[in-house]
């Protein structure tokens, strides 16, 4: 057990940017924190005073419901006012640039910038460009870390720890901002992460960041504790990435006989949206042990912890 | 270059010749003529008229005191990009020309994707002209290697020539087609002028944005492969084999580029190239905060490839360092670093950067560096036939003075470049042009002369 002294109250930056930046204390304090806050979630007055009075931006430039709302039910249980910006909407579509917007809503004086951007790095230039606190809700093929830390906090809910969890991630790892921040977080918190897919889904020199290289799924069946699927997008078949649809199910789909092969208790993930009968057939998604939902509900809860300390909320919950 | 020159008139009323000189006690570093020793130099009416030991006084010509200073051959540039026409904002021939002055190059080659492209005798003529009127150093057009850059047809080399390019580059993109290569290669050929290769397969390296490898997996950025030069450097060896033309590849960044020239250098005597001061002292660790100042085309790439360019600066398969000098408006920097444009001015840092990153860690000599930046580039453009890269008697006094023990901090906000697009901002480097002649006028460092002047 940590001595009281040594646990953290704060993270370190004003920003959350990736998982790469976080130490791995800073992701327990945040997972910790979600805890407490999972609960308001389950009362019938789903909110605390915490923020108010606080206002936070969704400046989502590429489409995303789920993760949108999820911030947007965030802040509100918060008791924060939340605004959203979607990329038709706003100035951007008009040619405004990303350094003109942000100027604009420090103007306007909000204090916390949620981002989605189809650029990898975009949030760091915002973090540079602004004052305001910026959180990425996904930048490009880069990172997506509060979809890590709510994978973190299913994995633990169930298991405990993920020391020494054996976990593969499954599908295009070379496009997914989902697989890095998750590859980063899990080796930060001591699992053994390995990435499943065909070489052209692969990006060079993966294994520095601290996963194994498989390309057949059937070995990694039987090793895996939690089997992670990725969304397959269908766009990549045009990019010559991968031949059809089919191929793809057959050799990299999680389907009944495969499930059959592994661990009794193998958990299974997917950060949604699914595409059925492709990387995860559909009486697999609705399996016990799949967390699919679960993982949408501890979000909130995890991006109500981040939106907390990085603005640092009066004492409440 | 006439600002500097009105004011000589106002000052130095009734001295003979405004551009004559004599440059005391420098140490004249000329490789071209295998001089590396403290000589004087007497330049009168634009030329070097002698190099000799303790030149005795000419009664009313000024003197330059160059104690402790190189004294070399004006440094030239084969690689910069002016942006005029059709960008003046963010670069014009007299900002660009100026900045060269500063940086100490007397001579540079610019290429040719301009709006409009420089694609026709007109344009040439046109840059020809201005740089005359406003430009601080000699400026020598690169055409393009096909119309409009589109890798399709050729342009009139002849009559650009004829108006004072000095070689042809589709820089920036290259030439995709290989029978239009080959009939680029071909054509030249009968002006043993050289082709300046941009190598890019630009299906492998398609919306690329950095080098592959761990940082660009890391960064989740686009990858451009070293394969995506490489297989271009392969294929212009393989046409240059094949015709017999002049191939100088600009900007080798990779390993296997080197090692792919080095040998091919070995059966073909008509291959050369360069390499610029960012890929030597840079590497794609630098991108981790996505500065998009580092966004350049070719990529920073691994520390390997730094590696072997080196070697192959120390060996000579690298026969020049170029700056690639390409300026970008503020705008077009600032921005996320996918949008971002590829990059970075050199002009101002390349000297710097070299004497404190190449002679101060040993691998180039001061002498063997002026070689690269002077002699080899003059041979290559062929500019040597016009007295630049030496310091010879007779050819023109194009000449650039070193101090190899200056500090300096890099203040981009300081530069005579219209842009600000570097990012070497705030480093501290050693060694400095503190002086820049050209045809025998004090372009750049005339407060050094005002000071020693007795005449």
């Amino acid at each position: 057990m940590k001595k009281v002294s040594e646990t953290k109250t704060k993270l370190k930056s004003k920003d959350l940017l990736g998982i790469r930046e976080l130490e791995k204390d800073e992701i327990e304090l945040i997972l910790d924190t979600a805890l407490s806050f999972k609960e308001v979630s389950k009362r019938t007055i789903k909110k605390v005073p915490a923020l108010r009075g606080r206002t936070i931006v969704n400046l989502f430039l590429e489409p995303s419901t789920r993760t949108r709302t999820s911030f947007e039910l965030a802040g509100k249980r918060l008791s924060a006012d939340t605004v959203n910006f979607s990329a038709k909407s706003s100035a951007l579509a008009k040619g405004e640039s990303l350094k003109d917007t942000a100027e604009t809503l420090e103007a306007m004086n909000a204090d916390l910038v949620v981002m989605r951007h189809s650029a990898s790095g975009s949030s760091h230039f915002l973090a540079r460009t602004t004052h305001l606190s910026v959180v990425n809700a996904g930048d490009g093929s880069h990172e997506h870390p509060t979809q890590a830390l709510l994978d973190l906090f299913t994995i633990q809910e169930k298991v405990g720890s993920l020391e020494g969890l054996k976990i593969a991630i499954v599908g295009d790892i070379s496009h997914s901002r989902v697989a890095r921040s998750n590859i980063l977080a899990m080796n930060k918190m001591g699992a053994e992460v390995k990435v499943v897919g065909p070489p052209t889904l692969l990006p060079a020199e993966i294994e520095m960041m601290g996963a194994q290289v498989d390309y057949d799924l059937d070995d990694s069946i039987e090793w895996a504790d939690v089997l992670y699927m990725l969304r397959i997008q269908l766009e990549r078949q045009e990019e010559s990435l991968f031949p059809s649809i089919r191929e793809y199910a057959a050799l990299f789909g999680l389907n009944k006989e495969r499930i059959m092969r592994a661990k009794k208790d193998v958990l299974i993930m997917h950060p949604g949206p699914m595409n059925r009968g492709v990387e995860i057939a559909s009486d697999v998604a609705d399996l016990p042990q799949t967390l699919i939902t679960e993982q949408v509900a501890n979000g909130v809860a995890v991006r109500m912890a981040v939106l907390y300390l990085l603005l640092g909320g009066a004492e409440i919950v | 270059m006439w600002r500097y020159a009105w004011r000589f008139y106002i000052c130095y009323w009734g001295v003979p010749r405004l551009s004559d000189h004599l440059i005391r006690g420098g140490r004249v570093t000329d490789p071209s003529q295998g001089i590396d020793e403290i000589m004087d130099v007497m330049v009168r009416d634009g030329r070097i008229e002698c190099i000799a030991k303790d030149i005795k006084d000419i009664k009313e010509v000024k003197e330059i005191d160059a104690r402790g200073l190189i004294v070399c051959p004006g440094l030239i540039d084969m690689h910069v990009h002016l942006r005029e026409p059709g960008r003046e904002d963010e670069e014009t021939i007299a900002s660009g020309t100026e900045a060269a002055a500063r940086g100490g190059f007397t001579s540079i080659a610019c290429m040719a994707n301009t709006k409009p492209v420089v694609d026709t005798a007109t344009v040439v003529k046109m840059i020809k002209e201005k740089a005359r009127d406003v430009g601080w150093v000699n400026v020598w057009p690169v055409g393009a290697m096909t119309k409009g850059l589109e890798g399709k047809e050729l342009v009139e080399m002849g009559d650009m020539l004829k108006s004072g390019a000095c070689a042809f580059s589709d820089d920036g993109r290259g030439v995709m087609d290989a029978e239009v290569m080959r009939r680029v290669l071909e054509y030249a050929k009968m002006f043993d002028i050289p082709m300046i290769v941009h190598a890019e397969d630009r299906n492998l390296s398609k919306k690329g944005q950095m080098n592959e490898g761990y940082y660009s997996t890391l960064l989740g950025l686009r990858p451009i492969p070293a394969e995506a030069e490489e297989t271009m450097v392969a294929r212009d060896i393989l046409l240059a084999r094949l015709t017999g033309a002049r191939v100088h590849f600009t900007h080798v960044s990779t390993g296997g580029s080197v090692e792919l020239i080095r040998r091919a250098k070995k059966a073909c005597s008509n291959l050369t190239c360069d390499v610029t001061p960012h890929h030597l002292v840079l590497t794609d660790a630098d991108l981790i905060d996505y500065n998009t100042d580092l966004k350049v085309n070719p990529p920073l790439r691994s520390k390997d490839d730094v590696k072997a360019l080196i070697t192959g600066l120390k060996d000579g398969t690298i026969d020049a360092i170029a700056s690639d000098h390409a300026p970008h408006a503020p705008q077009e920097k600032e921005c996320e670093f996918e949008y971002a444009a590829f990059g970075m001015i050199g002009l101002e840092t390349t000297v710097s950067l070299m004497l404190t990153h190449i002679v101060g860690k040993n691998i180039l000599s001061i002498g063997r560096l002026i070689e690269k930046m002077s002699v080899n580039p003059a041979h290559i453009l062929k500019m040597d036939t016009h007295g630049s890269g030496s310091l010879k008697e007779g050819s023109s006094a194009d000449i650039t003075f070193i101090d190899t023990k200056a500090e300096v901090k890099v203040d981009r906000t300081k530069m005579a470049s219209l842009s600000r697009n570097t990012p070497f901002n705030g480093w501290r480097l050693t060694g400095k042009a503190v002086l820049t002649m050209v045809n025998g006028n004090i372009v750049s460092g005339d407060a050094l002369e005002k000071e020693a002047v007795k005449a």
